[in-house]
């Protein structure tokens, strides 16, 4: 398909004006000086739209993290900053009633963000602080990481909902999406796949209908809603496209990364934001990371020459290359000189866990080759104590990509080493990866066609259906193999893939696998709906939707609104994902724009699972 | 999960503001300017607009106020007709059609919401309206669901708006208001409230009844897991044990059953093992240990009892052997980890006895339940000489895989002698430009090119 412009994207810097504005009011609503104790999660948000100044301009005094210890504030007014969770609000109520002990009259505010919840206010009530403490809501939902990545910095959406199946972010989810449509809508379409999709899309049209919407031209027109759930096997997967691979290694935190002294090669350690503010990053942050060395290098060797033309220059044109170019070279320099260190640091990491033979077992899973292997190189992962949190992606992939088969090689894979190796605490670990689905023990396929032929002899035919449904959805199949197959997501691997020039989506897995998250919404894109995919979505356990809107919304498919698509991601998304979807936009004429409730990898997708502590 | 993480900034000390740093550089004076402007403007709407009706427009997760660009408001032409169409989002629907007509566009109920709002009694709210107002963040009072079907109603109502939080508020008056027995009972046949309430329980901490829930739900395997997960509350080891037997006996998975009488065994035979830590013993003196093995998994366990209890033999708690045997460790998993101890230990001698064993004949030979090529890769891995690597490379049955370890670990006489069986003159000739010049390796090259008997295929 021929390359098109792509539109413009739309400008996300108001959000954080927004969000700034309301903080600032806020804390306008208990003047006078006061101490801000802020939820460690929370600050670095707080740090991508305000600033100290801000907060002191408002008569914020000392600032605090959120340590749940007592408190040693000496000011008569307290101000909390916090998410909306039971611990947190439970360390509140200790605070003030152990001020209401020592006899100190002081005034309280909690300003929780995004939203507050009953169970929080519940919290107060028992412990009869309710009314000493004032609450108010921020409702900071849309944090903008870059000019096509909004974040809702919620991590725990993904537990809460997939895992305990507590919907209390639903109405986040729909209130996010409220809140960029009313600024950059109105929609005109809106797609979607999941559970969580469809509930946070009526909660969105909800409050679309509640509100008032003023009639403006749409700057992004189509929205695609899909849930984490209906792809695991992606963010499993071992990133290797710059930026993702930044994000597994060094963790990118709220679009910052620290590189440490072997980066630095210095003795101290460095913040650094990375964004396409990044002139080097912003090129290498979508390449394979093969290439990443070459570009490198090729880009020293320029800057080199640009230095070089000082030789033989006079005075004059000293001056102006001074105060030209120098600035810019320098900064270069510096960037170039981070990157490369990250390269190298990340080279020689990698070689140590001999990554080479990890990404070979995660090829043949994702082919559905050469299995025994596949096998035994995990086990001996279990057997050699190595990273436990690599350990568990191993087996949740084999166990999603072979349908919890593979049990037929081995039945103490799924938890008699693991226990062995890494503590049997991780019984509870276990049972919450066979919750969600990211284990499976038995062969459900064989049980279910049991448990379904004898119901289907009791009951009459359409009952027996539903029961279907019910026991599908129990057994949460992965179905990848066949999905694989259908939408062609592993190329066939005869065939030379050229990773400096990328012919699909599956160069940011070294060519071995195509994205189903992303290929989806390829999928959609192209067919303008779900006609077609019917194998597909029956295979996902359903949940899709297409709907379309009226309201003079613009409906060309041609118009720059259109060809801008937000994506949201209930549950996170990768970067190797967005890096995917950003060839998908430069290959069809569109423009991604990625809103995720935040950005995962495998290792905080396993982590969240993690329940081997208090 | 996410409040103690070690990479906290830790810069961020109590009180010391200063460090507070923050990325935005761009953040000057005249935004700061716009900002009080914007808030100075939402002062004013908020004082003029107290009734609760009014606030409503200006919430912020509605109507945006406060950012001067789009706060403004006359050429709002509003548009209240409901533009995107209702779907279905009961949960079991695998096979929903996915295009909606737009005829289904104008199904909304328009005048409910003012009816509401007019609305002067408490009282007089429906399940639905209760609800809905819940979902906005406005006051309610759900003492007038006083009747169990009222209750249920309010329940499922909720839970037809899929919004958590409104769910869990129903189920906390649920929960004061009715007996565990009649609301266990209901949320039986209510899975997704069951699951809201068992979240609310567990984050609330209220153990015992999350406990009595399970009992009463005939979820057992979920109830000794619980009951289970407490022992990470014991810091005592002794208590901790202690707990762990009375575990045992809880009606777990067979499974599962057998992971917790090992724990129960396990930590036992770690507060014992702990014990016999004894300054005198030599090995202690030598190799100080990092941390007590009390509560450490199985395997580093073993690791500890191969690194310090080697030579014991098996009557005592702390042997290998013993050890192996109490928790049936698979063989292979066995070779690793008594390789990898004494490895680190570079106790070559001890190595070697690990992987030989005689047959009837009184022959020695060398087995191993793990390939030797990963024999190897522990061995290079706790830098053991060339002489030990190389018996194990010359050992590996793969001919490509062998030579390309021996080059690996620069075990040269294996490589020399693997081309020698190979009969390849060209890859030994090349292989005498990697070796030292004037070393034993390349007088052995030299002897094998110059040997007549051997006949060279290239």
């Amino acid at each position: 398909m021929s390359e098109r412009d792509s539109p413009e994207l739309p400008d996300f810097s108001v959000l954080k004006r927004l969000a700034r504005d309301q903080l600032i009011y806020l804390l306008e609503q208990l003047p006078g000086k006061k101490d801000l104790f802020i939820e460690a999660d929370l600050m670095s948000p707080l740090d991508r739209i305000a600033n100290v100044s801000t907060l002191k301009q408002h008569e914020v005094d000392k600032l605090y993290k959120v340590e749940y210890k007592p408190v040693v504030s000496t000011s008569d007014q307290l101000c909390f900053l916090i998410r909306p969770r039971i611990q947190t609000v439970k360390w509140v109520c200790d605070v003030v009633n152990a001020d209401k002990a020592a006899g100190k009259f002081k005034r309280y505010k909690i300003i929780f963000t995004p939203q507050k919840f009953y169970a929080c206010e519940t919290v107060l009530e028992e412990q009869g602080i309710f009314g000493d403490v004032s609450t108010d809501e921020w409702a900071f939902y849309l944090l903008p990481l870059d000019e096509d990545i909004i974040n809702l910095e919620l991590p725990e959406f993904f537990r809460d909902n997939f895992l305990e199946g507590d919907q209390r972010w639903v109405r986040t989810g729909g209130s996010a999406l409220h809140l960029f449509h009313s600024i950059y809508g109105p929609f005109s379409k809106v797609y979607g796949i999941g559970r969580c999709s469809k509930m946070v899309y009526e909660s969105w049209r909800e409050q679309v209908k509640e509100g008032e919407q003023k009639a403006r031209q749409a700057e992004v027109g189509t929205v695609f809603l899909i849930d984490r759930d209906v792809d695991f096997v992606t963010p499993l997967c071992s990133q290797v496209v710059y930026e993702g691979l930044v994000d597994d290694i060094f963790r990118i935190k709220c679009g910052c990364v620290e590189f440490g002294p072997d980066v630095t090669s210095s003795d101290k350690s460095i913040k650094v934001m990375l964004n396409s503010q990044d002139k080097v990053f912003n090129e290498i942050r979508n390449e394979h990371f093969s290439n990443v060395f070459g570009f490198l290098s090729q880009k020293a060797r320029n800057l080199q020459t640009a230095y070089d033309k000082r030789r033989g220059m006079d005075i004059k044109q000293m001056k102006t290359f001074v105060s030209e170019e120098l600035k810019g070279l320098k900064q270069e320099h510096r960037l170039l000189s981070l990157h490369i260190g990250a390269s190298e640091s990340m080279m020689k990491k990698k070689t140590k866990q001999d990554f080479q033979e990890l990404l070979k077992t995660e090829h043949s899973l994702l082919e559905g080759f050469e299995i025994r292997e596949c096998i035994s190189f995990i086990e001996e992962h279990i057997n050699r104590q190595v990273s436990m949190i690599e350990s568990l992606r191993l087996l949740c992939l084999l166990s999603l990509t072979e349908n919890g088969e593979s049990n037929q090689f081995s039945n103490n894979l799924n938890s008699a080493w693991p226990c062995q190796s890494y503590g049997v605490d991780h019984l509870l670990t276990f049972a919450n990866l066979k919750q969600l689905g990211l284990l499976v023990e038995q062969q459900p396929g064989e049980t279910l066609t049991v448990m379904e032929s004898k119901m289907g002899k009791l009951v009459n035919d359409k009952t027996a259906g539903k029961l279907t449904d019910a026991f599908s959805s129990l057994a949460k199949k992965s179905n990848f193999r066949a999905l694989s197959r259908r939408l062609s997501l592993v190329p066939k691997s005869d065939e030379e893939y050229d990773l400096r020039v990328p012919r699909d989506m599956a160069y940011i897995f070294s060519g071995a696998y195509i994205p189903l998250s992303c290929k989806l919404i390829e999928q959609v894109l192209e067919r303008d709906g779900w006609t077609g995919l019917e194998e597909v979505t029956r295979l996902l356990n359903g949940h899709e939707f297409a709907v379309t809107g009226s309201n003079g919304a613009d409906l060309r498919p041609q118009s720059d609104a259109q060809r801008i698509i937000l994506v949201m991601f209930l549950g996170g998304c990768t970067f190797s994902e967005i890096s995917a979807l950003r060839f998908l936009g430069r290959e069809r004429g569109y423009k991604f724009i990625v809103l995720t409730t935040a950005i995962t990898n495998s290792a905080r997708l396993i982590e969240a699972m993690l329940d081997n502590h208090v | 999960m996410m409040k103690s993480k070690a990479d906290e900034e830790d810069y961020w000390n109590s009180s010391k503001f200063k460090a507070f740093t923050f990325d935005d550089e761009d953040d000057e004076f005249t935004k700061l300017k716009e900002s009080r402007q914007a808030v100075n403007s939402i002062c004013g709407l908020v004082e003029e607009e107290e009734d609760e009706d009014e606030v409503e427009k200006v919430s912020w997760s509605g109507e945006p106020v406060g950012s001067i660009s789009w706060s403004v408001r006359e050429t709002a032409s509003s548009l209240r007709e409901q533009s995107f169409p209702k779907i279905d989002t009961t949960p079991s629907l695998p096979k929903n059609s996915s295009g909606y007509s737009l005829s289904s566009l104008f199904k909304g109920k328009e005048g409910e919401r003012e009816m509401m709002d007019c609305a002067d009694y408490v009282s007089d709210w429906s399940p639905e309206e209760t609800v809905h107002r819940m979902q906005q963040g406005k006051a309610v009072s759900l003492e007038k669901f006083r009747s169990l079907q009222e209750k249920l109603l309010l329940l499922d109502e909720a839970v037809g708006v899929h919004d958590g939080n409104v769910i869990t508020a129903v189920l906390i008056y649920l929960k004061k208001s009715l007996s565990k027995e009649v609301l266990f009972r209901e949320l039986e046949s209510r899975q997704t409230a069951l699951r809201h309430f068992i979240h609310y329980l567990t984050e609330s901490k209220e153990q015992r009844l999350l406990l009595e829930l399970y009992r009463a739900l005939g979820r057992t395997e979920d109830e000794a897991l619980l009951q289970y997960k407490e022992h990470l509350r014991i810091t005592d080891e002794n208590k901790r044990r202690d707990f762990l037997k009375s575990c045992v006996s809880l009606p777990f998975s067979p499974e599962d059953a057998g992971h917790v009488q090992d724990h129960y065994t396990l930590l036992e035979r770690q507060i014992i093992i702990e014990a016999e830590t004894g300054g005198k013993v030599e090995i202690f003196q030598k190799f100080p240990r990092r941390a007590s093995i009390l509560n450490m998994p199985l395997i580093t366990t073993l690791y500890y009892c191969c690194f310090y209890h080697y030579a014991e033999t098996e009557g005592t708690y702390s042997s290998p052997a013993n050890i192996r045997q109490t928790f049936r460790i698979a063989e292979k998993q066995y070779f690793v980890t008594a390789l990898a101890a004494r490895a680190k230990l570079k106790a070559w001698h001890d190595v070697d006895a690990l992987f030989t064993s005689r047959n009837w004949l009184g022959f020695t030979r060398k087995k191993s339940p793990l390939s030797f090529s990963r024999v190897a890769d522990i061995l290079s891995k706790n830098n053991a000489p060339v002489q030990v690597l190389q018996e194990y490379v010359g050992l590996v049955d793969d001919v490509e895989l062998r030579v390309a370890l021996a080059q690996k670990y620069k075990c040269h006489f294996i490589v020399i002698s693997t081309y020698r069986d190979l009969k390849d003159r060209q890859l030994l000739l090349g292989y005498r430009g990697k070796v030292e010049r004037g070393s034993e390796e390349e007088r052995k090259i030299d002897e094998l090119l110059s040997n007549p008997q051997i006949r060279w295929k290239n």
